[in-house]
């Protein structure tokens, strides 16, 4: 798979938290070439199915990445420009200066307006703009505007998949079209070269980014025996003081804590060594704030995994990633469920250490 | 519209006008009887006088459009490969978080990054971004890879597609490539003088080409055409707009770097009034144009601004109004051929 390439057309289309459609069909185009079997949950993620070939009933292992992204939604009209409220966590300076797109009765491309340099007072210049001051301009006369937009819908940014240099990209919505990528190129990497006993649900979920709703539902219904969560994690920018950061191009980050089954980390880690794949251990002392947090609590309990990419400028449309970090975690993940055998699930149990 | 288009694509901050003046030359000089450009990088384009006048007319006309845009420099390399960047020009800081930009010749495609939401205090939330703290992310994670790429003194643009949005187009830099496009229009007429084209450059950081170009050309009297500041959305404190989009032609009676010819302005006015030609006046007192260096040239020169009003000049993506650019070509036009002795002559 050229994840790259994928990746471009993920992050041109729009899908905001409950508005996915978009992505889902660009989503369940690629997964078909890799899986069996492409369903559409009814709640709104995708669900692809690789089946392993050992004998039934087989194991199944669940990899998640989410579809959704952080948008803006129409609050108020206001003489044929938009008022817009978030959906999910964005900083309001990045706005202004931003071109969107205002997905209406039609799609109408819109500017996030900023005013000239010439007419803001000194005291103006030294305040942040807040949300509320913002204004979607769709260059329409207002009359027109009411015809098309109405309160509720919702806006996303309109910004071109941008290569950098060599295997670096930026764009919007990366987080977290990256873990889609990440599970489209596992899939694809087991599809190729690798033999694997267990199923694999290749999910893209919905609603990440507001309730986790892909990752509860889908979890619930497919009742696998592992889940790893793929998402974005925060890239380092060299110089600052962010220790708590991921080297950009240092492979994926295997989270480690309450999130991560202990085993699973291990696993992830010895199979990257094994590979001679470069990564990185994401520390992850409470929460991990991904689709592996509802996952883990689903029905009785499910070993989890954490794979982060890591991203610099996240929530902006002008995330940064680097392609070879996403093929590694999708490699890393095959080679991990090709390892995977009958035996795994005892491994996994925690032992009472009692004496014989 | 293609010209407006390929105008505003192109690149070129005060001080690196080469691009736009290659692109102007190209598309004016079937149009022109003789050319040169200055030492500064103005490009002076003569049109000599096609028709009789019917009166007694100035001698020569000169028209300026500033090909400068505002834009970014780098100033600073740093070891993990970040840029560091200062303003040419007037541009808010505020309005840099998450873009793209295209640096240096060889357009190196490059990101304004900005530390992630989840990152932020509550505090940083509020402060608004200073130069120093800012960089340009090209993906590269040393300092000797990016000094492969990119030099300090590199200048920086925004990268915004032009597009045309029903009756409006979007685009960058519209102040003022739309100056320079009604320029190009004006060039395909003919007048009774000699119209000077000067497309100048340096107009961004102090109005520098426009001073020196009115020296040599030494007209009767000159207009500045130019995109201006419209700032006509709907604001909360009941404040006039600079311009409003849709409003016509803007006429300048006064900024904070001349007050217009008062001759020159009656004039065009009559002429907007005569050919039903939509106008309006520039809230005085904000902003300046290249007229504010040329009505101060040698002895002094009549002088007027005529801009089509643009919102979100000084951004990296400005929207106008095409009919208030068409209007604009016209205005200037008829304003031009009408133009005699006795309305730049001082009023007995």
């Amino acid at each position: 798979m050229d994840c790259k390439e994928f990746l471009q057309r993920l992050s041109e289309a729009a899908g905001p938290s409950g508005y996915e459609r978009a992505i889902r069909e660009l989503v369940a185009e690629e997964f078909r070439r890799y899986a069996h079997d492409v369903q559409m949950h009814k709640m709104g993620s995708v669900i692809a199915l690789r089946r392993g070939d050992g004998e039934e009933p087989r194991r199944r292992i669940l990899l998640a990445g989410h579809m959704d992204e952080v948008a803006l939604m129409v609050s108020k009209m206001d003489e044929g420009f938009l008022h817009v409220a978030e959906v999910g966590g964005l900083d309001p300076r990045i706005l202004p200066g931003q071109e969107v797109i205002v997905h209406g009765r039609r799609e109408l491309p819109g500017i996030i307006g900023a005013r000239p340099p010439h007419v803001v007072t000194p005291e103006e210049r030294n305040k942040v703009i807040p949300l509320h001051e913002l204004l979607v301009d769709v260059a329409l006369p207002p009359e027109e505007v009411s015809q098309w937009v109405r309160v509720g819908d919702l806006v996303t940014f309109r910004r071109p998949f941008i290569p950098l240099q060599k295997d670096w990209v930026a764009g919007k919505s990366f987080d977290d079209r990256v873990g889609v990528v990440v599970v489209g190129e596992c899939l694809s990497n087991l599809a190729e070269r690798w033999k694997h006993s267990w199923d694999v649900y290749g999910v893209a979920t919905c609603q990440e980014e507001v309730t986790f709703l892909g990752a509860i539902t889908t979890t619930y219904g497919i009742r696998p025996d592992i889940a790893i969560a793929i998402d974005v994690t925060f890239g380092s920018m060299g110089d600052s003081a962010d220790g708590e950061n991921f080297q950009m191009g240092g492979g994926p980050a295997i989270g480690y804590g309450p999130n991560v089954h202990p085993k699973i980390h291990q696993m992830l880690v010895e199979t990257a060594k094994k590979l001679e794949i470069p990564y990185q251990i994401e520390p992850l002392p409470r929460g991990s704030g991904t689709d592996a947090w509802p996952m883990q609590v689903s029905r009785e309990g499910i070993p989890t995994g954490v794979i982060g990419v890591p991203l610099r400028y996240m929530h902006t449309p002008v995330e940064t990633v680097c392609v070879t970090d996403i093929e590694r975690a999708g490699r890393l993940l095959a080679a991990f469920i090709a390892g995977l055998d009958a035996s795994t699930m005892e491994k996994l149990t925690p032992r009472l250490d009692v004496e014989a | 519209m293609t010209l407006l288009k390929e105008l505003s694509e192109a690149r070129g901050v005060s001080g690196r006008e080469d691009e736009i003046r290659s692109i102007l030359f190209r598309h004016i000089r079937e149009h022109i009887d003789e050319h040169r450009v200055d030492a500064l990088g103005n490009l002076i384009a003569v049109r000599k006088a096609r028709v009789p006048a019917g009166a007694p007319v100035p001698r020569k006309v000169m028209l300026a459009a500033h090909m400068d845009e505002v834009g970014l420099m780098i100033t600073e390399i740093t070891k993990s490969g970040l840029l560091r960047f200062q303003p040419t020009g007037g541009i808010d800081p505020r309005l840099l978080l998450a873009k793209k930009v295209l640096i240096g010749d060889n357009k190196v495609p490059g990101v304004i990054g900005v530390k992630p939401i989840h990152k932020l205090k509550a505090e940083e939330l509020e402060q608004v971004p200073k130069y120093e703290q800012l960089t340009i992310d090209i993906g590269v994670t040393t300092q000797s890879a990016a000094e492969a790429l990119t030099h300090v003194g590199d200048y920086a643009t925004f990268d915004t597609a032009y597009e045309e949005l029903g009756p409006f187009a979007k685009g960058k830099a519209f102040d003022d490539r739309a100056g320079c496009a009604v320029l190009v229009e004006l060039l395909k007429h003919d007048y009774p003088f000699d119209l000077h084209a000067v497309f100048t450059v340096q107009e961004e950081v102090g109005l520098r080409g426009a001073r020196v170009a009115a020296y040599s050309v030494e007209p009767d009297c000159a207009i500045a055409l130019e995109g201006t500041i419209a700032d006509d959305l709907p604001k909360k404190k009941d404040v006039s707009p600079t311009s409003r989009l849709g409003g016509g032609p803007v006429l300048t009676v006064m900024d904070r770097t001349f007050i217009a010819h008062a001759g020159m302005l009656r004039h065009t006015i009559a002429v907007a009034e005569k050919h039903g030609i939509p106008y309006q006046f520039k809230q005085p007192g904000i902003g300046g144009t290249d007229a504010g260096a040329i009505h101060l040239t040698r002895e002094g020169i009549p002088s007027l601004t005529i801009a089509v009003p643009c919102r979100y000049i000084h951004s990296p993506v400005a929207l106008l109004y095409i009919k208030d650019f068409e209007h604009t070509i016209t205005l200037v036009r008829e304003t031009l051929r009408t133009l005699t002795l006795d309305i730049i002559r001082p009023e007995a």
